[in-house]
């Protein structure tokens, strides 16, 4: 443990905002959701498995406007997260390091966000593909 | 002094020759973390339109569609794989926040566990409820 004043480097703050940082802690932000949405699909699975009353509360549960509320979440924060990861995956693989390709990348994830969320809930709400 | 051993005065490599043959570092774990966390990216990311294609078309689906749909064999067989994918991606990711931004050591720890007991246990629980409409359905 330091036992006396260091210099720190430069934090956060310091940084003029730029889509990059937000991109990149969204990405944290809604794989912590995420988690939450596999125990969702896991007790989802289990109440299936049981049928009966166990499906049906599950059922009614999902379908209350807050259980769909948070079905919206889980599905804006997995199409995100999986476009974003996408876009890491071609970052591993090398490609788009140039400062506007990952610009363009960027808003290209945000846009398709929406995009295929908007999609997914159509035919949600036409009720089901 | 013969030429490997100029080598290695530029570059001073304490490493054993076993420890070099191995490749895994201090850690004993080598880049297994960064692969398995992109190895699941790319099972989940094919996996991902699937299963969202499949929920969706259970919206207004009695119990007994859904149990029907899920148990038959492809689709029994990819879900299984996607809950593993899942909670081991879940498990990885959830390990770099945790020592991101837990500095107390025992807290960490803890939390370590508590993230590796859920996410075994989630992947247990979806293979159960897997196996039991595939084989009950």
């Amino acid at each position: 443990m330091a036992n006396r004043e260091r210099p720190l480097s430069p934090h956060l703050q310091v940084y003029r905002w730029q889509i990059t940082m937000t991109m990149s802690i969204l990405h944290r932000a809604t794989g912590i959701v995420l988690v939450a949405g596999a125990f969702a699909l896991a007790w989802w699975l289990l109440a299936v498995a049981a049928g009966g009353d166990a499906y049906a509360s599950a059922a009614a549960c999902l379908a209350s406007p807050f259980g769909k509320l948070v079905l919206f979440g889980f599905s804006l924060a997995l199409v995100y997260h999986l476009l974003n990861g996408i876009r890491h995956l071609l970052w591993d693989a090398g490609w788009g390091f140039e400062l506007p390709e990952v610009y363009r990348s960027g808003y290209t994830v945000f846009v398709l966000t929406v995009v295929l969320t908007a999609l997914i809930w159509f035919f949600a709400l036409r009720g089901g593909a | 002094m013969n030429d490997s051993q100029a080598a290695k005065s530029a570059s001073p490599d304490y490493r054993t020759p076993i420890g070099r043959a191995r490749g895994l570092g201090s850690a004993k774990s080598g880049v297994g973390h960064f692969w398995w966390q992109r190895v699941t990216a790319i099972g989940l990311a094919l996996l991902v339109p699937w299963l969202v294609g499949t929920l969706v078309s259970f919206i207004g689906a009695d119990l007994g569609t859904v149990q029907a749909t899920l148990a038959r064999p492809y689709n029994a067989i990819l879900l299984a794989a996607f809950v593993l994918a899942l909670f081991w991606h879940a498990k990885l990711g959830m390990q770099v926040v945790i020592e991101d931004y837990v500095h107390t050591r025992a807290l960490e720890v803890a939390l370590q566990l508590v993230v590796t007991f859920a996410c075994v246990f989630g992947a247990l629980a979806s293979l159960y409820a897997i196996v039991r409409i595939a084989l009950l359905a």
